[in-house]
Parts: C-alpha cells; sequence; structure tokens
C-alpha cells in the first residue's frame, strides 16, 4: 500500500530529523540538584554561542549506570566525583576532562524557627522529631551530613530521629512539608526558595565534612559539547554558579 | 553465593516487607469485602464515583500518591496529628490505598459472578444474612479471595514510590525490600542489588503462578 509507505517514510524522517538537524546541540546528564543552576546557565550559553543543550535531569547513579550502557549524553554533569572518576577509570569518556565545576554547601534548616545560633547546639538539644538529611550511601550531600554529625559525636545519639530521603531533594521535600521539622540540606535548594519563607538556615563550616564535589566530565567530544565545557569554566559561569549557592574549588 | 551473603539490614527489609504486605492484605480483604460486596450489588447512582474512586490508585504515579500522602500527613494536612510520615502505620496506611483496587475488584467481580439465585435459594431455606454469606458467599467467591489475596500481597511487595516518599528509610521500621534493592543499585552494590531483586521475582512469579494456575480470568460459574 503506497499510504503506508508513506506513513513508515515520514516516520522515519521524524525520527531521524533530530540526528540530522543537531550539530549544535549538547545532550547534558545533569544531577537533580544542580538542574536548576544548569537551566540558568544554559539559556546563558545559548545566547551567547547559539549552540542548543538538552537537559536530563536525574540521580547521578541512574546517570552513571545509563552512561555504561550506552546512553547517548555528551556532558555528564554528576553530584559527586566518584562516579565520573569511575566512569574515566573504566575507559568511559575523554581521558583527562574530569573537572569539579561546583561544590555543594551544607546548611542545617529550621523552618519553624527564626534564628539559630548555633547548630551544633541545636542539634544536641534535639526538640525535634524528625531530622532529615540525605542518604549517606546514596548521596554526597549524606556522606557529608553525616560526617558532621559525627564531628559533633551526634551521629549515634541521633539515629531514632533521623529519616533518610534518597538525595538531598527528597531531605528538602521531607521538610518543606513539615514532616521533618529540620534537615541538613544544600544551600542551593534553599535559595531556589519558590516555597514560602525558608525560616532560619546555617551553612555548616566546610570544614566539618569532607568538600561535596560535583564534577564534570566530557562523554563525547564535539564542538557544542566542547564549547559548553569552555563556558562552565568561565568566569561569567562561575558568577552564576556562586550565585546559586555554590562555592567553587580554590575559592569557597 | 559465597561472596554475596545477604546482610542482616536486608534480611531486616525483608521481614518489614512481608509484615508490610501481609498487613495490608489482611486489612484490605476485611475492609474490601463489604465494600465489594456493595459495588457488585449497588445500581445507586454512587456507583459509578466509588468505583472510579476505587480504580484511582491504577492511573497516578506511585511517587504523585506518595507526595500528596506525605503532604496530607504535614502540620496542615488532613492527617496532621498522627504522626503517620516515616512510620510503619503510615506505610501501612499508603499501602492500602496503593494495592486498593488490586483486592477489591476482584472480589466485586466474585461476589457479581454469584448472583442471585443461590442467595435466593439459602433464604427460602430459611438462612439469615450472615449465615448466606458465610455459607453460600465465600465458599463460591472463593476464588476470588485468593486472587484479591494474593494480588494485594504482591503488589504490595512490589511498591517503591509510595514508600520512598514517606518512609524516611528507617531500618526496621520503613525500609522495604524495594527500597533495599533499589540504595544497592543506587550506590553501585550490584551483586547484592541481584541477588535481593532476584528473589523478589522469584517470589512474585511464584505467587501470580499460584493465581493463574487457580484460574483466574476464566469465568467461574456457580
Amino acid at each position: 500500500m503506497p499510504g503506508s509507505r508513506f506513513l513508515l517514510a515520514a516516520l522515519l524522517f521524524v525520527f531521524l530529523l533530530p540526528v540530522w538537524a543537531t550539530p549544535g546541540e549538547v545532550r547534558i546528564a545533569v544531577a537533580a540538584n544542580f538542574a536548576p543552576t544548569l537551566r540558568v546557565l544554559a539559556e546563558d550559553f545559548s545566547a551567547d554561542t547559539g549552540h542548543r543543550v538538552q537537559i536530563s535531569s536525574g540521580s547521578t547513579g541512574k546517570h552513571y549506570a545509563q552512561i555504561r550502557n550506552g546512553a547517548l549524553f555528551d556532558v555528564f554533569l554528576a553530584a559527586d566525583s566518584a562516579r565520573p572518576t569511575r566512569l574515566e577509570a573504566e575507559g568511559i569518556g575523554i581521558p583527562g576532562s574530569r573537572f569539579t565545576y561546583a561544590v555543594g554547601r551544607l546548611v542545617l534548616w529550621v523552618p519553624g524557627q527564626t534564628g539559630i545560633d548555633r547548630p551544633q547546639d541545636y542539634l544536641r538539644n534535639a526538640r525535634f522529631r524528625h531530622l532529615a538529611i540525605a542518604n549517606p550511601r546514596l548521596a554526597p550531600y549524606g556522606v557529608a551530613a553525616q560526617q558532621v554529625l559525627e564531628t559533633w559525636q551526634l551521629w549515634d545519639r541521633l539515629q531514632e530521629k533521623l529519616v533518610r530521603g534518597e538525595n538531598v531533594a527528597q531531605a528538602y521535600q521531607f521538610v518543606a512539608t513539615g514532616n521533618a521539622q529540620s534537615g541538613l540540606v544544600a544551600l542551593s535548594q534553599l535559595l531556589q526558595g519558590d516555597r514560602a519563607g525558608p525560616g532560619a538556615f546555617r551553612i555548616i563550616p566546610d570544614g566539618l565534612h569532607t568538600p561535596i564535589m560535583q564534577d564534570a566530565l566530557l562523554l563525547r567530544s564535539g564542538t557544542a559539547a566542547q564549547a559548553f565545557l569552555k563556558y562552565l569554566r568561565s568566569e561569567s559561569a562561575a558568577r552564576l554558579i556562586r550565585n546559586a549557592g555554590y562555592g567553587l574549588p580554590g575559592h569557597s | 553465593m559465597t561472596e554475596t551473603p545477604v546482610s542482616a539490614a536486608d534480611l531486616q527489609a525483608l521481614l518489614v516487607t512481608l509484615k508490610l504486605a501481609g498487613l495490608t492484605t489482611l486489612l484490605l480483604i476485611l475492609f474490601g469485602t463489604p465494600l465489594a460486596w456493595w459495588l457488585a450489588r449497588t445500581n445507586g447512582r454512587l456507583r459509578a464515583p466509588v468505583e472510579a474512586l476505587v480504580a484511582l490508585p491504577l492511573v497516578l504515579p506511585p511517587t504523585v500518591l506518595g507526595f500528596y500522602l506525605l503532604l496530607a500527613m504535614g502540620p496542615g494536612g488532613p492527617l496532621a496529628g498522627l504522626s503517620l510520615a516515616f512510620s510503619f502505620g503510615g506505610l501501612l496506611l499508603g499501602s492500602m490505598i496503593y494495592s486498593l483496587p488490586f483486592v477489591v475488584q476482584p472480589l466485586r467481580d466474585a461476589f457479581a459472578a454469584i448472583g442471585e439465585q443461590p442467595l435466593e435459594a439459602a433464604a427460602c431455606l430459611g438462612a439469615g444474612p450472615l449465615d448466606r454469606f458465610r455459607s453460600v458467599v465465600l465458599p463460591l467467591a472463593r476464588p476470588g479471595y485468593l486472587t484479591a489475596a494474593v494480588l494485594g500481597f504482591a503488589h504490595t511487595l512490589g511498591e517503591f514510590g509510595v514508600v520512598l516518599m514517606i518512609g524516611g528509610n528507617i531500618p526496621g521500621e520503613t525500609r522495604v525490600l524495594s527500597i533495599a534493592v533499589y540504595e544497592h543499585v543506587e550506590s553501585l552494590d550490584y551483586a547484592r542489588a541481584h541477588v535481593l531483586a532476584a528473589g523478589l521475582l522469584l517470589v512474585s512469579f511464584l505467587l501470580l503462578l499460584l493465581v493463574y494456575a487457580s484460574g483466574y480470568g476464566r469465568r467461574v460459574t456457580p
């Protein structure tokens, strides 16, 4: 039937369209915590260079598994440095392209309070039912939270009150919905501020935990992808990243 | 298999899962029976909306359902004050909503298939309502009960999104098997994940085999 053949050809054309028509496109797998910041960066980058950016936001663990199994991303913006390092060691990605694009900052957030004098006192007094953290097995913010609580010798004492989100986004959610009275979350989340007043929060001093390094890895070299990584290291990108609540390596 | 023993934490997750699935199924059978009975018998105006409500958990993505439960359990929500968030009780409530259609629908179909005649005959022989239910409805609806129980149990076994949202991953309380598998996968501990996932698959397959071998889907006319 000529009709169905035409339909087949049309479908093929439509399916192949994105492959042909996008020499200037970067496909980025980004950790969910950085996705809102990346959207701002992508706009700036596209306005500058004309390249388009396709963003897939998700968990770094899932992205790792997808990339290992051949997912077509050009750039990996991870939530940690472990997964990009591992990919690099496994011979995936462009060797030597890995660098830290942002350093996460941990905050104690207590929406129901107007101020926090010292975070360690608030946690020691423990006048809350639940403290939300990201799962230390899954999320770098969780590892940092555990280290901070261990440094203050509160890790064992607070076990009963800890609730663990699969990532820091979920820890934030537990607090934002009022089910947990406080949480150790990311500064970048509080600065997004799409919800009513964040209440009190205090930045946890960086020295209390290993830095939450978020690494980038170039997976496929192409003009657009390389241009994006160059932009990511530029001064104008650094300003946007800092405004979003992240530190940068070297000058936190 | 010597390389990948199931850890104590995973065994604990298994126990929580079995307890959750068992209690959810039991409670749903208890509360689902009158509801399914009513749905099978009534022609009233409320039937369609209630039927739709019962089927709704099939439509909503579990994480969305979980997110609304989380909001409902929060300080401003209708369930505030029950301290359900991050507790086994909260998971139980969430699972009952999540698995509701899987229990109520087979029961409703089983009751509908019985028809009026056996009940009228029993009434003529002098059986009261309770006696009719016990000695006529229950035996005739037995395949329906089996299906409802197995589907409810299996569906709760595989529950993930709702638990993820309202559980808080507390060992011995809200950390279930699917969460444990997910945690292993996400932290790249694939060996442990495979063991748990294979176990979960095997149990689920056997449960479903039980349903289909018992004749679910074939018309059973009394």
